[in-house]
């Protein structure tokens, strides 16, 4: 048995979601196979060649991938797949894309978002927001799986020497066009690998109080996110949404300012390891789920903080 | 240019949801039921691209139990022209539904299909794609703005780094993402005018789709709860249980 994992990246690099979706299919067992197709995507094979537990890395390198859209990729993996009885990728907005477009041109069912592995036709998935789990058992031949990042701890990027080999695209079928991207930069880490995350919600009040969250990122090595509501406002970008339609995360810190915790939010963030709330309304349901409560005027409370935190590193 | 807007029933976003005790699913009976909110997104979409002369007809498409028609009314009340309903009391997944769809746009030729990025009910996320790759079509996915231009579709999508504009051929499969656009609410003479807005009943074996599920639930179960509920009284005593309680900094 051999399982293919589609890989995420940008040519030059591997991006870190492809790992998760590495250790499911080592949970699942089998000889584990990553699919690098792009443009240039030498550096991204190589660095797939070196990640732990995989066997073979098939590069493909056409033209037609370089912005890995749905159509093109789907056609390459449909292409791919009956050698394989599993094909997973993570569910990030690149695996929830171009996934369901292979799964139906298989005629196979996809599990999406997996979060456990009972057995390899088994699996364990959150629905409604992850206020249920639903274990599923999958009839079909292959199976089609996007994994839910935060439940998988990434495969070691180091320590692996798979063969790299070139296979054929299936060239594109000139469906779409990749017109344009606004990309947020930022030096600050990726919302789902960042080991702490300070998120911010409708009490931000405004875009600029944003800044109040980002000098505090800054002093913890933090990535900052959003709630729903501060997105919709337009306080900050959609790529800073954390919720059940938005990033599944789970660091190891998680300080929500200003955030009431509606199940939608608490969706996309109750697995992380401690949940700190910083809120003023005492009854806000974010309370509920925090490891640490904090009712207070955040304005007061977020700079007071910073300040701590400023002096202890100071120390 | 005619649009196809799916709409899902789902549990109202507001309850709370109870797992069965029997662990077979989740209670719906007495249940508050609503459109899936990504759906509304979709059919005030659709009927933006109408008042704005782009769309000639608007057809809202819904499947599952006679209740489904509920959904239906809403989006004719909210605008759209008339309504399809597969009727069916199996559990209907993303695969069969997506066959289903591409069944009635065969009879219907639209140039354009909307549908939510998820439902909030089973979070899929699939069904938009697949009905794409069924019709060999063109898709943007998680859209949060979309053009018409002669031929083709550019469409803003919501990507993890940001925004992502596609160009697609149509017709094409459009999902809508939260910042699309803001669904009105239906006023009630548009609600009574709804009432007579034509639905027209199919079912899956006249539309010669086998429904049969793929995936079989085992089981249905609460997850763990968290024990939160704690807390501080001063920054100082945070940042000192965060890192000597906690070791989290």
């Amino acid at each position: 048995m051999a399982l293919l994992v589609v890989a995420e990246h940008d040519n030059k690099a591997l991006k870190s979601s492809t790992l998760h979706a590495v250790a499911a299919a080592a949970a699942i067992g089998g000889e584990i196979h990553i699919l690098v197709a792009g443009r240039n995507a030498r550096p991204a094979a190589d660095a797939a060649a070196k990640v732990a537990s995989v066997a073979k890395v098939l590069l493909v390198e056409d033209a037609a991938y370089e912005h890995l859209l749905a159509e093109d990729i789907a056609a390459l993996v449909v292409k791919l797949a009956p050698n394989y009885s599993h094909v997973l990728a993570t569910a990030s907005t690149f695996g929830k894309n171009f996934l369901p477009r292979v799964a139906a041109l298989l005629d196979v069912a996809q599990i999406s978002d997996i979060a456990g592995v009972v057995s390899p036709d088994t699996f364990v998935r959150p629905i409604y927001a992850g206020n249920a789990l639903a274990t599923v058992q999958s009839k079909d031949k292959i199976k089609v799986i996007s994994v839910r990042g935060t439940a998988f701890p990434p495969a070691e990027a180091q320590g692996g020497s798979a063969t790299v080999e070139t296979v054929a695209g299936a060239g594109s079928a000139g469906l779409s066009h990749f017109v344009g991207a606004e990309l947020s930069k930022s030096e600050r880490p990726e919302l789902t690998s960042a080991r702490v995350i300070v998120s911010g919600g409708r009490g931000m009040q405004s875009g600029d109080n944003f800044k109040l969250l980002e000098s505090l990122a800054d002093k913890l090595g933090a990535a900052v996110g959003a709630s729903r509501a501060a997105v919709d406002a337009g306080f900050v970008p959609n790529d800073y949404q954390v919720g059940q339609t938005g990033q599944i995360v789970a660091p190891e810190l998680y300080i929500a300012v200003g955030i009431s915790g509606a199940i939608q939010h608490l969706a996309g963030m109750k697995d992380s390891k401690v949940i700190v709330a910083i809120n003023k309304d005492e009854e806000a349901p974010i309370f509920q789920v925090a490891d640490y409560g904090l009712v207070g005027d955040l304005f007061k409370i977020v700079p007071e903080l910073d300040a701590e935190l400023a002096k202890r590193q100071g120390s | 240019m005619k649009v196809l807007v799916a709409v899902k029933r789902v549990i109202d976003y507001n309850v709370k949801i109870r797992v069965k005790p029997d662990k077979t699913g989740v209670e719906t009976a007495n249940v508050k039921m609503s459109m899936n909110p990504f759906d509304e997104i979709g059919v005030e979409e659709a009927v933006r691209l109408k008042e704005a002369g782009a769309a000639t007809e608007v057809v809202a498409v819904s499947m599952g139990p006679q209740a489904c028609q509920e959904t239906i009314r809403t989006a004719l009340a909210m605008g759209a022209d008339r309504g399809i309903h597969v009727l069916s009391d199996a559990e209907l997944q993303p695969l069969a539904v997506a066959k289903l769809l591409k069944a009635i746009a065969g009879k219907e030729q639209p140039q354009l299909v909307i549908l939510g990025k998820q439902a909030i009910d089973d979070d899929s996320n699939q069904t938009g794609q697949m009905l794409a790759a069924l019709l060999g079509w063109a898709q943007g996915t998680f859209a949060s703005k979309l053009k018409l231009d002669g031929g083709k579709a550019l469409v803003t999508r919501e990507i993890d780094g940001g925004l992502e504009t596609v160009e697609l051929t149509l017709p094409a499969v459009m999902t809508t993402d939260l910042r699309l656009n803001e669904p009105r609410y239906a006023s009630l003479p548009n609600i009574m005018k709804a009432k007579k807005k034509p639905i027209e009943q199919l079912t899956p074996e006249a539309l010669g789709v086998d429904v049969t599920p793929r995936l079989v639930t085992l089981k249905v179960e609460e997850p763990q709860k968290r024990q939160g509920g704690k807390k501080v009284a001063s920054v100082q005593e945070l940042v000192d249980k965060l890192k000597n309680e906690a070791r989290v900094i």
